[in-house]
This record gives structure tokens, sequence and C-alpha cells, in this order.
């Protein structure tokens, strides 16, 4: 079973005075087939873990370690954590002009499962997959995320989810910028690729709705760099009632 | 990548430089305390045109034109030292080969032809001698309202030596052809290429520069546009020590329309330039410029000057015009200069921008987590910057070409 282990991960970034610190000692085991949702307020450092667990250059790591079955992600290249199965849907997606999507998604997929798939079957694929998340095929012919609306930029890094089936898929706001339809379809989508079993997912959300749709096991309150504290979908109840001022004022901090 | 824009619909003239300097990534222009004032286009646009090398001083390179080029490199073009070789019946003899589509004739003809110089005569002292030197000119002819389903193709293909070459494409009224001028080889050439592009009639003219390695090439492609006619450049350079293509369009009737495209791929130690003139001086003319290049290795340099001059008489002129450079590598250089001048406010709109950019690290990243190898992954991120202008060619077999080629140099430079 696939399992990632984050252990007292610091992290820094090139800021204007020298290094400054985002992240300070985050721990977290994120097993196959469980649903972790990291919630915190803005600037806590939600997409600071998410982008240091892909390897975004911008990340210092200055101490810890991540394991991905043992493997230390840490010494992987970009390429290298998302084909051993690391899965990064972006709070911002980019765009690749003249790149398009069906290009695009069959690189990738090549690229993921060591081998091109047979034309057939990945068009058949990739047309259900898009019917599920109510994409228009005209988007396959789109270039990557260019012109995308928020919501369109959200289902094509979902149906990627789907295409690329990683064993640990972290989201990072990916509900974000979403109406209650599309927060509808893409959760769907998201709990498509949960109920394979075959997924640990990291839900990184700064609210509680997209917990209507996707039920955590367990919930992680993220505040000046670390998890303060940890519970059950109960949590979450709380934080929507009560928000994150008990953790910004007397969490950790400077 | 950051752009420099400058978007105007109104009197203003302006004129920007960006020069990008080693590493790249370097912008300039407006607010950026590069911007500089120029010889104005106005000027450039009045140098007495002649068909005589005589008229025309040697260049020395301090001059605006000449002021990019490495002389020294040019083979003795400008300064008359460069004979042809073909005189003397030495080396240097080109391998032309023509494909013809039905109706469409072609001719060797003297200097005497009427044909000659309509569209455009001489503007510096290489084409000058091009026209001086060369012995006998290509005329192809598109009879009018012949729409043609295949391209017509002249393969040039050099083998050493100096040659000068004279062409003329004359396209009459409401014909519609596309000309692909198709160059290997290698050698020293100075060419005049004319288009001309009869009252409503459509061309698309495609002229590849896929010489070897040591080649010289400097042409004056001039294009005069009929009333409602539209022509549409495609300047592809991949080859070749030095080369400078210097296409002009001038409008010979309201209504007609250029769209200039051009595509250049600059290795360690080539020089390619790419300067243009478009003379906004009849009304209801449009124009569009899309250039972009990609450079890699030691001292590989890119330039282009984009010259857009709209005169008082050309009310409701359309314009834009756009360079992108990406700069994949240490030590190359882009100078890249938009200039646009504009004499009447009567116009639908002006405007152009210049972008010198390295890889977007950012789209990289998108890739690689993917599971994209970085190699691969910036390969497609060039390929797809071409493939944008690629894509606005219109005939599907070049554009497959084109990719093909671009493929190649990926393949061989991008890893
Ligand atoms: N280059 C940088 N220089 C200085 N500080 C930076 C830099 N990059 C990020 N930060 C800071 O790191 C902190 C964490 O940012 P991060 O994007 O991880 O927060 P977040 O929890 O994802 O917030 P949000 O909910 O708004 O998405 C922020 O305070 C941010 O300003
Ligand atoms: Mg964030």
């Amino acid at each position: 079973m696939a399992t990632l282990e984050i252990r007292d991960l610091h992290v820094s970034v090139d800021a204007e005075g020298g290094p400054r610190e985002i992240l300070r000692g985050v721990d977290l085991t994120v097993k196959q087939g469980e649903t972790h949702a990291i919630m915190g307020p803005n600037g806590s450092g939600k997409s600071t873990l998410a982008y240091s667990l892909a390897g975004h250059p911008k990340y210092t790591v200055t101490s810890g370690s991540v394991l991905l079955d043992g493997e230390n992600v840490l010494e992987m290249t970009v390429d290298e954590r998302a084909r051993a199965g690391v899965f990064l849907a972006m709070q911002y997606p980019v765009e690749v002009p003249g790149v398009s999507v069906s290009n695009f998604l069959r690189t990738a997929a090549t690229a993921v499962r060591g081998e091109a798939p047979k034309l057939r079957t990945w068009v058949k694929e990739v047309k259900e997959a898009m019917a599920a998340l109510q994409m228009d095929p005209a988007f396959a012919e789109r270039n990557v995320n260019e012109g995308f609306s928020g919501g369109e930029k959200k289902r094509h890094e979902i149906l990627q989810l789907e295409l690329l089936k990683p064993k640990i898929a972290i989201l990072d706001e990916t509900d974000s910028g979403l109406d209650v339809d599309a927060l509808r379809i893409v959760s769907e989508g998201i709990n498509r690729v949960r109920s394979t079993g075959e997924v640990g997912t990291l839900l990184v959300t700064h609210y509680t709705r997209i917990l209507r749709y996707i039920q955590p096991d367990y919930v992680h309150v993220f505040a000046g760099g670390r998890i303060v504290e940890s519970g059950g979908a109960e949590l979450a109840d709380k934080l929507e009632n009560e928000g994150y001022e008990a953790y910004v004022k007397g969490g950790a901090s400077e | 990548m950051a752009d420099v824009q400058n978007t105007s619909g109104a009197t203003t003239a302006g004129s920007i430089e960006v020069g990008t300097t080693g590493a790249g990534a370097q912008l300039a222009g407006p607010g950026t305390g590069r911007a500089t004032v120029q010889q104005p286009i106005d000027a450039r646009v009045a140098v007495k045109p002649s068909f005589d090398v005589n008229d025309f001083p040697v260049p020395h390179g301090r001059e605006e034109d000449w002021r990019f080029t490495p002389m020294h490199r040019l083979g003795g073009l400008h300064d008359g030292t460069a004979a042809s070789t073909a005189a003397r019946g030495g080396e240097g003899t080109d391998k032309v080969e023509l494909a013809l589509p039905d109706g469409v004739t072609a001719e060797t003809v003297g200097r005497d032809d009427a044909r000659l110089g309509k569209a455009g005569t001489p503007v510096d002292r290489v084409a000058a001698q091009a026209f001086s030197a060369f012995e006998q000119a290509l005329v192809v002819t598109v009879p009018a309202e012949t729409v043609l389903t295949e391209p017509v193709k002249i393969d040039v293909h050099a083998e050493g030596g100096v040659r000068f070459a004279h062409v003329v494409i004359d396209v009459k009224p409401f014909a519609e052809a596309v000309v692909v001028l198709n160059h290997t080889g290698t050698g020293t050439r100075a060419a005049n290429v004319e288009l001309l592009v009869g009252d409503g009639a459509k061309l698309t003219f495609v002229s590849v520069q896929d010489w070897e390695r040591d080649a010289v090439h400097v042409a004056q492609q001039s294009a005069l546009v009929g009333r409602d006619a539209s022509l549409k450049s495609v300047i592809v350079t991949f080859g070749g020590d030095l080369v400078r293509i210097h296409p002009r369009v001038r409008y010979a009737g309201p209504g007609g329309e250029a769209e200039l495209y051009g595509l250049y791929f600059a290795d360690a130690g080539q020089h390619l330039e790419h300067r243009l003139i478009i003379d906004h001086d009849t009304p209801h003319c449009r124009s569009n410029v899309v250039y972009k290049g990609a450079l890699q290795g030691q001292d590989a340099h890119a330039v282009w000057v984009g010259d857009v001059l709209i005169r008082a008489a050309a009310e409701g002129t359309d314009t834009y015009e756009h360079n992108r450079n990406l700069v994949l590598t240490d030590g190359a250089r882009v100078d890249s200069i938009p200039n646009l001048e504009i004499e009447t406010g009567e116009i639908v709109g002006a405007g152009h921008a210049s972008a010198t950019g390295r890889f977007d690290d950012e789209q990289l990243f998108y890739l690689q987590a993917r599971g994209i190898p970085a190699d691969e992954a910036r390969r497609l991120v060039v390929r797809g910057f071409f493939a944008e202008l690629v894509q606005q060619i219109g005939v599907a077999e070049i554009q497959d070409h084109l990719m093909e080629k671009i493929e190649a140099e990926l393949e061989a430079n991008v890893g």
C-alpha cells in the first residue's frame, strides 16, 4: 500500500532580505485510500507544502524528509516525482501556448505510464473522462489552459488526475473559483478517483464547502507553516463555525 | 515572458528599441531608459532607390541600416569584391528546379525586361549589386483569374561560389497562388525578389532559408499589393552563417492586405537578420506582422527591425507588428526594434510589441509535474512557440514541412 510520509519538513523561499522560512516542521502521513483535508488561513503555507512536495524550484527544503513507499522524494526531479505517483493539481494552472490539450495529455500519459497508450483506447478514455467532467470536446484542440476560465482550468486539472491515476494526489484549492455546479462536477471527479481506493488524497482548502461533497477521513488545521491540530471530519465543522482566529492568534508564529 | 507593448490609435509617433545582450530576458522600451530616437523611417523610405550599384556608397557598418550586420562576414557582397563565379564558368552554378502547376509560366529574361523593378527598386548597395550583376532574371507568371490548387515551387540549390539572382513573381488580377522559394546548399548570394500581387489577387509567398551552415544570403523582397489584393509572406530562416532578408511592402490601391510572418532559429555563431518596411501610403490598407525566433548557443544573433510608416494619405490604415524571441541558452543576442511612424490620426489602429525572454519556468514546471522529462518539456514549449505561428500559414503541406524542420532543429539542439 502506497504511503507518503512527511517528517519535520522545513521549507524556505528566497525573499528580499534573504531566505524566509515558510514551513516550520510539517509532519503528516498519507496512505493510499485515505483523504486528508488540510485547512488553513491565507498565507499559512498550504501551497508551499503542495509545491514543495511536487518539487517546485522556488522552494528550498532546509530540513526534514519526504518518503513515498520508503523512497526519498526530495532527491527526485519534478518529473521523477510525477512518474513515481505524486500528482499536484495546481491552485493556478499554467498556460502553455501552442501546446494542445490532447498533445499534452498524451505526452504526460506516455511519460507516467512508461509507454504510449494505445491510440484507440486512449481517445475513448479521454473522451469519456472529459464527458464526465462536462468539458466540451473542443477543449482537446485548444492550447493548454490558454484562455480557460478559472473553473475550466480546475476541470482540466481533475481531468489529468483521472487520466494519470497517481498514488498520491495533492489538490491545492481545487474548489476555489468554482460555482456550485462546477464544484459538484469537480468533486464527483475527485470522488471517482478516490473510490478506486488506490489514491491517497491531500485536499488543500481554505473553505469547508468542498467537504460537503468530499468526506475527509482526517482534517488538519494548518497555521504558521505547520499542522497545529488534527482530527476527524468533525474538526471541519468546528472551523466552519469558529473560523481560524484561534489558531492565527495563539498558533505558531514568528 | 514580459511584453513591451505600445498600442495607439492616435497620431503619436513611436519608436522603441529592445536590445538583449548576453543573458537575454532583458527588455527595454518605454520607461526602461533604453528608448532611443532613431533615424526616422521616413528618411529610410526616402533613400533614393537605384538599379546602379555605383549610386550607393560602400557601407561600413556604422550606418543605421547596417549597424547590426557583421560586414566582414558578407563575403564582399557590399564592397564590389564579390564577383559572380558563374560568369567564369567556375563553381557555383545554382541547380534550380521548378514545379509549375498548369497555366503558370516561367521565363528567363534580361535586365531590360519591363517587368523588372515594378514591385521595387534596390534600396541598398547589396541589392543594387545584385541587380547590376545578375545574368538572367526568372519571371514566374500566374495568369489572371487562375486559382491554383498546387503550390508553385522554386527550389534553389546553390553549390558554392558567388551568385546574384533576380526573381519576379507576377500574380495577375484575381489569381490565387502559393509560391514556395526554397534555398538549400551553400554559397554567397545577393538577390532581389519582386512580388507583384494584382488587383483582387491572393499570393502566399514562402521563402525558406534552409542553407548549410556557411552560406551568406542577402535579399531584398519587394512586394506591391494591388487594390483589394492580399499578400501573405512567410519567411523561414534556419541555416546560413549570415542571412539578411529585407521584405518591403507597398500598396498599389486601397483595400490591400499584407500579412508578414517570419520564423527563425539561430544556432551558435549564426547571424540571422530580418528587417522589414511596410509603407502605408494608400488609404484603407491593412498589415499584420508576426515574427518569432528561437536562439541557442554562443554568439547566436538575431536581428529584427520592423518599420511601419503610415503616411498622411493612408487614412483607415490598420496595422500591428509583433516580434517574439525565445532565448534558450546564455551567449545569444537579440536586437528587436519595432518602429511605428504615424502621420495621420485617421486610422483604424496601429500597434507594435516586442518581447524577448527565456523559458518560462512555470511552464516547464507544469509540464514536468505531469511526468514529462525536462528536455522533452523544453521541446514541447519551443514547438508550441513556433506552432502558434505555423498554424497561421494556412497551407497544410508547408505547415507539416516546417514543423518537421523545427522538429529536427529541436532534436539536434534543445535537450
Ligand atoms: N518569494 C517570496 N518571498 C516572501 N514571501 C513569500 C514568497 N513566496 C511566498 N511567500 C509567503 O509564504 C507564505 C505562504 O504562502 P502560501 O502560498 O504557501 O500560502 P497559502 O496557505 O497557500 O495561502 P492561500 O490560502 O492564499 O493560497 C505567504 O505569507 C507568502 O507571502
Ligand atoms: Mg495557496
